[in-house]
């Protein structure tokens, strides 16, 4: 059953928050050189299915050019898709005019990496938040400032600081600001695209801790990408890992990190260096991954990861592995070697 | 199916390395103050800060931003503007003075007994030179060889630190290297000259994860090769606790902790350290809540009096007679462990440490 409101949304009884089918971004780009010819073709994301129930966090985690960012900005909208869907509320947005996306924009809000570029150094704190507030039609009868106010109180600032500028905040009291002007929507869902890698270490527990009594709190949906392994597995219910464009493994939080199918999973998890090694925890076996991530203009046939996989075989560079459960493990994995770490296997056995 | 050996992944276990205790300090850093004056005033980046670092041992220096642990570290190199920087103390290197060197003595010191490798490769390269000329221009100026041989050395360099094809390499720009390669010419060019004391500034924080457990394992064997001393500067308690030998923890421009690295990381007694701890989410175990610490560092305009920790000490209220207010706590061992020093007034931290702060670590 389809329903339309007010703001011009339709929703479908039953379909998830969100939902991307087999979504691709491809960026074109010149050759090389004075003489080049033809166009090369960025496979920045190259089909990147996933859900996001309302209430939800999903985190997703790759290394520098992996597609985590192009993904942030195909959810909301800031790219059109080359190819694929992206349902909100099962209604497809992927190609929707900017017109019809107006009231969607309210609902999925985005906070950026950079506390420092990502708020106008013109504007006050009020007028960023009360803008938020007046695009989308959001404020309420006791008045702009009294909403600005409740907000900033609500993202831990003093709400006397209303008519200061960004300059006058410390880093993470400026990331506070960018949430309150994303909460200023009260989105349904929030993409967080590095929210707290440029802050320090104590300042980033505080942003954290934030965002985790807002999602309890207000029940909003996160998708939250970091590339700190640590934070994602603290913030996130659900992890999906992402390698040159493809999503190579996902599943809930305990399975992806405690028992990894995927051989990348497996050596990105044991490159993470760990504290526990001098409280008596056992040094893990790093697996040394030799080379760089190949370039996606031309990435490797087949399976993307075989060019650095220790499994690889022949049938890895011929068949592009689905990404599918297998009959062990609780995540859905993208290898047709797949299987959990040696370790853990025999921890079972005994 | 292929045998099991085939399948196995390449794995390394770093072990730590054997202790050798009361080896002479070659590195020495005796009360450095580092200042810079400003039109809102003197901003005091380093206050007071001594530490001393053997030969073959890796001391991490730990802090947030603004905690003055780039600003020690480029002293050590002479690399401050004299004209705008006012330094006193002492940094003894290999027996040599740092502190009012000249400049002309800085140019043969710094290279060839001390070097530094910097965050961002993609800046600390010369975008319009070669790979190859970067490193021979820095191996001349302290070899009187002929060009073909310094770029012999190059090539040799390269393969050191693990760039493939070095012999291609070398002709190429930065541009055609990834990251993760940058930071390996950087490396090799730091150690083209067999400096003694290697600075490392942030080595690993623009790289990737599986990158970065390349560069920590290259700069753990080269170490073990060329036998220097390292600093590591960093704010990953995770990679210090896979690099380093000892710890120096540092907030508002000065140590408040140094001790070896399983001690400071196992159970630390400065409240920072704790707060640090606390702030960490872990990649293993059960998913804690986090304690962050509230507040955020001080101004090195206006630094707080007493112990600079105190606006944001949960603890201060445990020690009587305004003292965190008042008096600024010494570098001491605090407990009957001599082995490590901490500046803190608090009573018997390690008990607070085992009964308050070890439960509810993340």
């Amino acid at each position: 059953m389809t329903t339309t409101d007010k703001s011009g949304i339709k929703r479908v009884a039953g379909a998830p928050l969100l939902e991307l089918n087999d979504v691709k971004m491809h960026f074109r780009t010149k050759g090389e050189g004075l003489l080049a010819r033809g166009t090369k073709w960025v496979q920045a994301v190259d089909g990147v299915s996933l859900t996001v129930q309302p209430g939800e966090t999903l985190g997703l985690v790759g290394e520098s050019g992996c597609g985590k960012s192009t993904t942030a900005r195909l959810i909301t909208r800031l790219l059109e898709p080359t190819a694929g869907e992206i349902k909100y509320e099962g209604v497809d947005i992927a190609h929707m005019s900017e017109r019809k996306l107006r009231p969607y924009r309210r609902e999925i809000q985005l906070i950026f990496q950079d506390p420092y570029s990502s708020l106008n150094p013109r504007h006050t704190v009020g007028t960023i938040v009360g803008t938020a507030l007046r695009t989308h039609g959001m404020v309420p009868k006791g008045g702009e400032l009294k909403r600005v106010q409740e907000l900033l109180e609500v993202v831990g600032l003093n709400p006397e600081h209303y008519n200061r500028y960004p300059h006058e905040f410390s880093g993470g009291q400026r990331q506070r600001i960018g949430i309150a002007r994303a909460l200023a929507a009260r989105p349904k869902i929030i993409v967080a695209d590095e929210p707290v890698s440029a802050l320090d270490v104590s300042i980033q527990a505080q942003v954290m801790n934030l965002l985790e009594n807002l999602r309890k709190e207000l029940g909003i949906a996160f998708v939250f990408i970091a590339h700190d392994l640590g934070v994602v597995r603290h913030f996130c219910d659900r992890v999906a890992v992402m390698y040159l464009g493809r999503m190579v493994e996902e599943g809930p939080r305990d399975a992806l990190y405690e028992t990894p199918q995927h051989p990348y999973t497996q050596a990105l998890l044991s490159a993470v260096p760990d504290i526990g090694v001098v409280r008596g925890v056992p040094p893990k076996h790093r697996i040394r991954l030799v080379g760089d991530v190949p370039s996606p203009v031309d990435p490797p046939s087949g399976c993307r990861f075989r060019t650095r996989c220790w499994k690889a075989e022949e049938i890895c560079a011929t068949s592009d592995p689905a990404l599918e459960r297998k009959p062990v493990g609780d995540t859905v994995v993208a290898c047709h070697f797949a299987e959990p770490p040696v370790e853990s296997i025999v921890a079972e056995a005994v | 199916m292929t045998d099991q050996t085939v399948r196995a992944p390449q794995t390394v276990t770093r072990t730590p390395r054997a202790r050798a205790e009361g080896e002479e300090a070659y590195l020495e850093v005796t009360d450095l103050h580092v200042q810079f004056p400003t039109a809102d005033g003197k901003v005091q980046a380093v206050q007071g800060l001594s530490y001393a670092l053997p030969l073959r041992r890796t001391l991490a220096i730990v802090g947030e931003s603004g905690s003055g642990k780039s600003v020690s570290s480029m002293a050590i190199l002479g690399l401050h503007d004299r004209k705008s920087t006012w330094i006193s103390g002492s940094i003894k290197v290999g027996g040599k003075e740092v502190v009012g060197m000249s400049e002309k003595d800085l140019m043969s010191y710094r290279g060839a007994d001390a070097a530094m490798i910097f965050q961002d490769p993609q800046s600390s390269l010369h975008p319009f030179f070669t790979i190859g000329a970067q490193i021979t221009e820095s191996y001349r100026a302290h070899h009187n060889v002929s060009k073909r041989a310094a770029k012999a050395r190059a090539v040799d360099m390269l393969g050191r630190v693990g760039i493939p094809n070095p012999s291609r390499r070398v002709d190429q720009y930065p541009h055609e290297f990834s990251g993760g390669m940058r930071q390996r010419a950087m490396i090799a060019m730091a150690l083209v000259n067999d400096p003694k004391l290697l600075i490392a500034d942030e080595p690993t924080t623009a790289l990737d994860v599986t990158v970065q457990a390349q560069i920590l394992d290259l700069i753990a064997d080269l170490q073990r090769d060329f036998g220097s001393a390292v600093v590591f500067i960093t704010h990953d308690l995770g990679v210090v606790a896979e690099i380093a030998d000892d710890i120096l923890v540092m907030y508002g421009g000065n140590a408040v902790e140094h001790g070896p690295v399983e001690k400071i990381l196992g159970s630390p007694l400065h409240p920072y350290s704790w707060g640090l701890l606390e702030s960490i989410p872990a990649v293993s175990g059960t998913p804690g809540p986090l304690h962050p610490i509230p507040g955020s560092p001080p101004s090195l305009l206006a630094m707080p009096s007493g112990c600079a920790f105190h606006p944001r000490c949960e603890f201060r209220d445990r020690v009587g007679g305004d003292l965190c207010r008042t008096l600024k706590p010494e570098l001491i061992p605090r407990t009957a462990d001599q082995g490590r020093t901490s500046r803190c007034h608090l009573k018997e931290p390690d008990k607070v440490f085992e009964t308050e702060v070890l439960p509810r670590l993340p």
